[in-house]
């Protein structure tokens, strides 16, 4: 399958990074290879065969709607690039 | 042998029987690192002062006479990617490069309760992603063997620690073969447990369900040790499996009489280098001399295990590394024109090349128009694979084969080719795909005098046939004893 600059100029924007013009030739050739390599997959017949996404039966966790000890919010801001008044600073997200 | 050069289990003898205090063992080891690690790089963060407290404390215990754990008072060390309250944890990543968990994970606490004494936190590939340690954005570290060679990867400097006498033993983390292959590079022992044996709780996500810590040690005794101490239920970990975990010391007995082993035909094919090749089937040989049946089996969907490993891991890797935004914590990019490109910039600054390249891959393999094409067909190839294990597990009791096609390869030489990086994982990445426990035990060395393991997969759960193997290999070779002599 072919990968166009377009693709990964579409791709790089769903990740959220911002591509240099030398990344973007890279990873097109990159990925180019990457791809045409993992289309080997097309070669197995997997019709009738289900996804496995999990390898041991799990189903999800739940507990009973208790209000348990959580963090402290000063040991959680400490880690924060920018915090006020003991939020979480960022940029203007609404109009 | 050094102080530094004996096993947990030796050392805990000598503990035990007041001939070694706590103390002189963790100072003993500090004084090797702050020696050796300029030129081996294993370590991110040393912390000898906090490491010298806890040999204190866990002294005081001993000298009151209480009964302690099988590990109490053992140096050891984690792999970057596990969170250590109130340490730094990195995953070797630019991102994270300032982030201190307000928070253990789990297998920390279960080593605290061990009575074990943490000297720090181990270099690795950047994310976990990659097989030699050159994508760290910290260092290289390099292999105690040769230092011109790559110490494998990604649980490179946990490898390389417990190699050369800086850690007793190490936690790795092992997605698709980063556990043992740098226990193969560095000629020590390296498991990958099932899926599900070991609380991921605290562990930097890579893919969720490929991810499992496991232990790099001296010999197959102390990783019988070590997986006492980690496995077990988790309830903060949903995928933790709620089985019976047994006494992993009571697999320790010299015997394979009657044990089948299979070795899969397409491992031992073109690719696999010849004085790697050789040094496997000696190996099986060993082995079948002290009575267990070896056979060639098939394990046919093999050369599909790596495309469906690289489309499974990075896509989960994409989901998994969306996090990083530089909202709450790690780095932020400083200048920015408004929340869409505080995100772009953050994490184009923040994240290596390699690490791109996989949430790139990822990003693709699931977005509109390839998910069923790529992602779902991976899913699919994933069930041949675990069926093909099930079939030679009918007719074996384990597979065996090398664990990497090549011994430790030279720093740089496969940096410029991310497709042969890749190749590499071509053994090991379907234990983790088919979630199977796989042993790695040093079983020899190249012309060059590099190491060389043999890996041993086995069936859900049985990690104790495959202690029962490598222990009984031990018990008639000598490899576990040998060290790198730096």
């Amino acid at each position: 399958m072919k990968v166009t600059r377009e693709t990964i100029q579409h791709v790089a924007h769903l990740a959220r990074l911002n591509l240099t013009e030398t990344e973007k030739e890279r990873l097109t050739s990159d990925m180019e290879k990457i791809i045409s390599y993992v289309d080997k997959l097309n070669e197995l017949d997997t019709s009738g065969i289900l996804p496995m996404e999990h390898v041991i039966p799990i189903r999800n966790v739940l507990r009973e709607d208790k209000a348990e000890k959580s963090y402290d919010r000063e040991k959680i801001l400490s880690n924060a690039p920018l915090s006020e008044d003991g939020c979480f600073k960022v940029p203007k997200v609404v109009e | 042998m050094e102080l530094y050069e004996l096993s947990a289990h030796e050392l805990s003898g000598l503990i035990k029987n007041k001939k070694l205090s706590v103390v002189e063992l963790t100072d003993t080891i500090l004084k090797r690192i702050e020696n050796i690690d300029s030129s081996v790089g294993s370590y991110v963060t040393v912390s000898g002062v906090e490491a010298l407290k806890k040999a204190g404390q866990i002294q005081e215990k001993i000298d009151k006479g209480a009964n302690l754990p099988a590990l109490a008072g053992i140096p050891c060390a984690v792999k970057d990617n596990m969170c250590t309250e109130g340490i730094l944890t990195t995953c070797a990543s630019k991102i994270l490069n300032n982030f201190i968990p307000p928070y253990n994970a789990t297998v920390i606490d279960r080593l605290n309760a061990e009575e074990t004494v943490l000297l720090g936190k181990l270099n690795m590939d950047e994310f976990a992603m990659g097989g030699s340690t050159e994508n760290s954005w910290f260092k290289q570290t390099r292999n105690p063997w040769n230092p011109e060679r790559v110490p494998g990867g990604s649980s490179g400097g946990a490898a390389a620690a417990v190699s050369c006498g800086e850690a007793v033993f190490a936690l790795g983390s092992d997605t698709g073969g980063s556990i043992r292959q740098p226990a193969s590079f560095c000629g020590v022992v390296g498991m990958k447990p099932t899926y599900g044996a070991v609380s991921r709780f605290g562990l930097v996500a890579f893919a969720s369900s490929l991810d499992q810590i496991g232990p790099l040690t001296r010999d197959v005794t102390d990783c019988a040790l070590v997986l006492n101490a980690i496995t077990g239920h988790d309830p903060k970990d949903s995928t933790s499996a709620a089985v019976e975990y047994p006494d992993y010391t009571r697999a320790l007995v010299n015997d394979v009489k009657g044990l089948k082993i299979g070795i899969p035909r397409e491992y031992m094919s073109e690719g696999l280098n010849p004085e790697v090749g050789k040094a496997v089937m000696e190996a099986a040989a060993v082995l079948e001399k002290l009575g267990a049946v070896c056979e060639e089996i098939s394990l046919p969907i093999t050369e599909y295990a790596i495309p469906a490993y690289y489309i499974i891991s990075s896509a989960e890797a994409s989901s998994n590394l969306a996090r990083y935004d530089g909202i709450k914590y790690g780095y932020r990019a400083e200048k920015f024109t408004d929340l869409l490109d505080l995100y772009k910039q953050t994490r184009s600054e923040g994240f290596g090349a390699e690490v791109k390249r996989r949430i790139m891959l990822g990003t693709y393999a699931l977005s509109s128009g390839y998910y069923d094409a790529y992602y779902k067909k991976a899913l699919q190839v994933r069930t041949l694979i675990r069926k093909g294990f099930d079939e030679a597990f009918e007719k074996c009791d384990m597979v065996l084969g090398p664990t990497a096609p090549t011994t430790a390869y030279k720093i740089g030489e496969k940096a410029d080719d991310p497709l042969a990086m890749y190749l590499g994982d071509i053994y090991t990445v379907s234990a983790n795909i088919a979630g199977l426990p796989g042993l790695v035990v040093p079983c020899g060395f190249d012309g060059s005098g590099l190491p060389i393991g043999m890996q041993l997969i086995g069936k859900p759960f049985d990690e104790s046939s495959l202690l029962r193997a490598g222990f009984t290999f031990e018990q008639n070779t000598g490899y576990h004893k040998l060290r790198p002599g730096i």
